[in-house]
């Protein structure tokens, strides 16, 4: 076997691991009816052993990749975002070993898994670096930023454990309605996945010509079959599905597509849920959260905004700025992905302010533990997606 | 000025909320509340003093915290906004009008939106910059408001306390003691790295102060930070040029007198996928070519000391080095990167004049296509005399041909031709692949036998004396940060009354699973009596009953 394969084998082997690990964080948690912690620490035993062999596996893809392709597998869509669902768990693991939160492994690992899947999405052969990226900077830059967004993400973690416990789900309410609305992403997340190994494993392609906005004649590939379609769009495959609406040429036809499949299989998938259910997805999980310690939840919201802060403003802030004059001459250039940095550093630097005053502990700061997630995750699939500038690498 | 006299005696400025002596509570407020506010320690602010004068109103707004987080809010909101169509240093255009035209055409009314706007230059927009002095202030007020009495407070705390603060307390135990409890916490958090002093029959123990200083210390950083992005206003801080140099030339560097660049070569190199780059081969086939290097060779020269400004003899060298992108080539304050390049571009052209009919060739001559010759002499005594030279023709406006640059793109040349056989000369207007006669047919025309190309090297110059500034103020910020976040100031006082009793009172700013991991300990050893988090207590009582 090529190191290569045994790489991608190890990343299956964590993926698989922290698979096997949430359930039995769930039967840990489930277990615990009666309150006396005796069986959720046994089966938590159990369960972080495995996500622990998950992890170490993980470390194994990391640093096997590395050796094959010569540089710090952080240089594009998949190997970052891989990277980030190998620190979600690795501050996951450091946070068991001080609090003992099988609850938390429950919430953390399948956003672990969601990500990781997510990131196989992407082209994943190891690809060479463009000059700009042959640098140190590149494993010192972008694996400070992972392991901090990582550790930030645990405060988003403990956030929604403490909204899931403490939000009133018996009526109608602001609240609840947005609960269930980040529940309602994740499975429009499992829906772009499904649809799109779907299609993979299908082998699904399709090639039309169209008018490009300057009036010139280019091509789209699609890897789904065509919803929208581009300017005065001609099929150059054949038997090939008709395009149902016209999209202006400066939308990417093929993108709006993908991203109307996953809406669909992901929402047909939300709703047979909810009817095999008959609640919505909050009231299913609520009942776990029963034996919440939810004054733990909100210290590790705001710890981990307290460990998280200082590493992300170092990775994300200081040291992209050092390798920024390095390679483009200027340590700041208000490119679409610095302006989104900065965005996430203040949004963690109003917290902080918040934090010191009386009011917002508890249920307000663990609404603002999962928005710093959701800036996070923007920053990372629409910004690095749709609003293309010197990042976009994937 | 009025002040506030405690009951322990103690005279305290006004606005002070806990005595700064004993700590009681001196405010209706804080004598009603279950749990002492330990915010600043209880000191008095002069925001929250005065509100009289103007001084005094600028003063509470920007000390205020909330005021702080608005903007803070109010700058992200704004620097998202700019993201949502590229800014105007991204888009391919640069003047005033093809900019808006720009935003209309491509964006349509979304464009035109947010071209009327302004966010298509966001960032150098008065209000975004007002934003952020309007922080920068904040940074200041807010900090001074709070550290100059927070600073005094606890340089001259006092190791006995009242009762009332103690109890007050959020980790508070009360309880029988023995004779030698006071010594064996002593000795137990002295273990644990406290700092104790004890008075009469009490002791503080304090651990982790400059912590506190942290908040303060990283707004010195940031504030340094800014001075250091403004400072760049000042000429000769600052050095922003683009050199474009093509191979062979030496050009004098912009912006930095004395000094000369040659461009010997350019290079971009692609991977090939093999040998060595067979593991990327994969990657290659789908995404086709990826670029491996871009380099400029270059020599670096000086003029000497006594030398006339512009004068290009007698250059010295100085350096020959490769510059390449992560490598820039840095003399003397001054740096040379690698941006950009254009590959092949025209350097001469070589035409044949030849007879139309019996396609007999004249001679040949060669056209320098950045330095061309008025007239070029062939052997027989035929001349060929440029007219007009259009290094990239752009077409005919009232019969008078255009170039778009002084860039050899698409070169037009106007010329006459003379020979021993048309000794009146005849005039030719010649495109690349392309020749106009405008007066009519010629006998001669001008063929292209072949062309020289060369590689063009795209370099920007630049000098950044604030990065000095800059850089302190970031290592500032992030010692600062750590202090602060890294860091707990963790505080015990014990007293032990005449009957033997022990009151303990335990605060720390942050992270108080950890203070209550070093009382465990110490309650351990010393057999303290067991304590409660009033915090805790007080919210279970709120919580609903399910």
């Amino acid at each position: 076997m090529t190191l290569t394969a045994i790489s991608s084998n190890l990343l299956y082997i964590a993926f698989f691991a922290y698979l096997i690990a949430t359930f039995v964080f769930g039967g840990a948690v489930k277990g615990n009816k009666k309150g006396s912690f005796n069986s959720e620490q046994r089966w938590g035993k159990v369960a972080i052993t495995i996500t622990v062999i998950g992890f170490l596996a993980h470390l194994g893809y990391f640093f096997t990749r590395w050796v094959v392709s010569g540089h710090a597998p952080l240089s594009n869509m998949f190997e970052f975002t891989t990277a980030f669902g190998m620190t979600l768990v690795g501050g996951f693991i450091i946070l068991y070993s001080l609090y003992k939160t099988p609850v938390l492994g429950m919430v953390v690992l399948p956003v672990a898994l969601l990500i990781i899947a997510y990131a196989s999405m992407f082209p994943n052969e190891i690809s060479p670096l463009i000059p700009a990226l042959q640098t140190n900077w590149l494993a010192i830059h972008v694996s400070t930023v992972v392991i901090a967004e990582g550790i930030l993400a645990m405060s988003a973690a403990a956030g929604l454990i403490y909204l899931l416990k403490v939000v009133d789900l018996s009526k109608k309410s602001k609240q609840r309605f947005w609960l269930e609305g980040i529940l309602y992403f994740l499975v429009l997340v499992v829906g772009f996945v499904i649809s799109s190994s779907y299609f993979t494993l299908t082998n699904y392609e399709t090639t039309f010509q169209y008018v490009n906005k300057d009036g010139q004649e280019a091509t789209i590939i699609y890897n789904m079959p065509p919803i929208f379609g581009m300017n005065e769009s001609v099929p150059l495959t054949e038997d090939t599905m008709t395009p149902l609406a016209e999209t202006p040429p400066l939308v990417d036809a093929s993108k709006l597509t993908t991203v109307t499949w996953s809406l669909l299989v992901g929402t047909v998938l939300y709703v047979l849920i909810r009817l095999i259910v008959r609640r919505r997805i909050v009231q299913l999980i609520q009942p776990l959260m029963k034996s919440v310690n939810i004054q733990l939840m909100d210290e590790i919201n705001y710890r981990a905004v307290i460990i998280g802060f200082p590493i992300f403003t170092l990775g994300a802030l200081v040291f992209a700025m050092i390798w920024a004059q390095i390679t483009w001459s200027r340590f700041w250039g208000w490119d679409p992905k610095e302006v989104w940095a900065l965005v996430t550093w203040l949004f963690y630097a109003a917290y902080l302010h918040l934090r010191l005053g009386k009011g917002w502990q508890g249920e307000k700061s663990a609404w603002l533990g999962v928005i710093g997630f959701a800036i996070i995750m923007f920053n990372l699939i629409v910004v690095n997606l749709i609003i293309a500038g010197l990042h976009s690498y994937a | 000025m009025e002040n506030l006299q405690c009951q322990c005696g103690h005279v305290n400025p006004l606005g002070t909320k806990l005595c700064e002596s004993c700590g009681r509570s001196l405010t209706d407020k804080e004598q009603n509340s279950k749990l002492v506010d330990m915010r600043y320690e209880g000191t008095a602010r002069r925001s929250q003093t005065y509100n009289k004068s103007i001084i005094d109103k600028i003063w509470n707004f920007f000390s205020s915290v909330k005021v702080g987080v608005s903007i803070i809010v109010i700058l992200l909101v704004a620097a998202a906004l700019g993201t949502i169509l590229p800014q105007q240093a991204f888009v391919p255009a640069n003047t005033e009008a093809t900019i808006k035209a720009y935003y209309a055409d491509t964006y349509g009314s979304v464009g035109r939106v947010y071209h009327f706007l302004g966010f298509h230059d966001l960032y150098s927009s008065y209000w975004f910059i007002a934003l952020v002095g309007m922080l920068a202030i904040s940074l200041v007020i807010a900090s001074l408001d709070r550290f100059v009495p927070l600073y005094n407070s606890l340089k001259n705390q006092r190791v006995l306390r009242h009762p009332s603060f103690m109890e007050k307390q959020r980790v508070y135990a009360q309880g029988p003691g023995a004779d030698d409890t006071l010594q064996k916490t002593e000795a137990k958090l002295k273990e644990l790295k406290y700092k104790v002093r004890t008075d009469k029959n009490g002791l503080l123990a304090e651990k982790g102060r400059f912590s506190r200083w942290g908040p303060y210390v990283n707004h010195i950083g940031l504030i340094i930070f800014l001075v250091g992005v403004m400072l760049r206003m000042i000429p000769g801080f600052y050095v922003d040029e683009t050199l474009w140099i093509r191979e062979g030339e030496t050009r004098a560097i912009p912006e930095v007198p004395g000094y000369s660049l040659e461009n010997v070569k350019f290079a971009l190199e692609t991977y090939t996928g093999e040998g060595e780059e067979a593991r990327f081969g994969e990657a290659l086939d789908r995404v086709g070519t990826v670029a491996k290097n871009y380099q400029t060779d270059i020599v670096l020269y000086q003029a000497p000391n006594n030398s006339l400004p512009g004068e290009t003899d007698n250059l010295e060298v100085v350096k020959e080095y490769p510059i390449r992108v992560n490598q820039p080539l840095k003399f003397d304050g001054y740096a040379i990167y690698q941006m950009d390049y254009k590959l092949n571009e025209l350097k001469t052209m070589t035409f044949a004049l030849t007879d139309q009919e019996t396609e007999e060739s004249l001679g040949e001559l060669t056209i320098d296509l950045i330095d061309p010759n008025e007239s070029y002499e062939l052997k027989n005594g035929s001349t060929v005399k440029l007219l007009g030279y259009y290094p990239n023709f752009s077409g005919f406006e009232n019969g008078e041909p255009q170039t778009a640059s002084p860039l050899p793109d698409n070169p037009g040349f106007l010329v006459k031709m003379t020979t021993p056989a048309t000794p009146q000369g005849e005039t030719s207007f010649i495109t690349i692949q392309n020749t106009i006669e405008p007066f009519g047919p010629n006998q001669y025309k001008l063929t292209f036998q072949n062309a020289e190309m060369r590689n063009v090297s795209g370099l920007t110059v630049r000098k950044d004396s604030t990065l000095p500034i800059l850089g302190l103020g970031g290592l500032i910020f992030m010692i600062g940060v750590a202090q602060g976040m890294y860091f707990n100031h963790r505080r015990f006082w014990l007293q032990q009354t005449d009957s033997g009793d022990i009151l303990l009172a335990g605060h720390t700013n942050k992270n108080w699973f950890g203070l209550k991991k070093d009382l465990d300990q110490v309650s351990a050893y010393a057999s303290l009596p067991a304590y409660t988090d009033q915090q805790e207590e007080t919210e279970k009582e709120g919580e609903p009953q399910s």
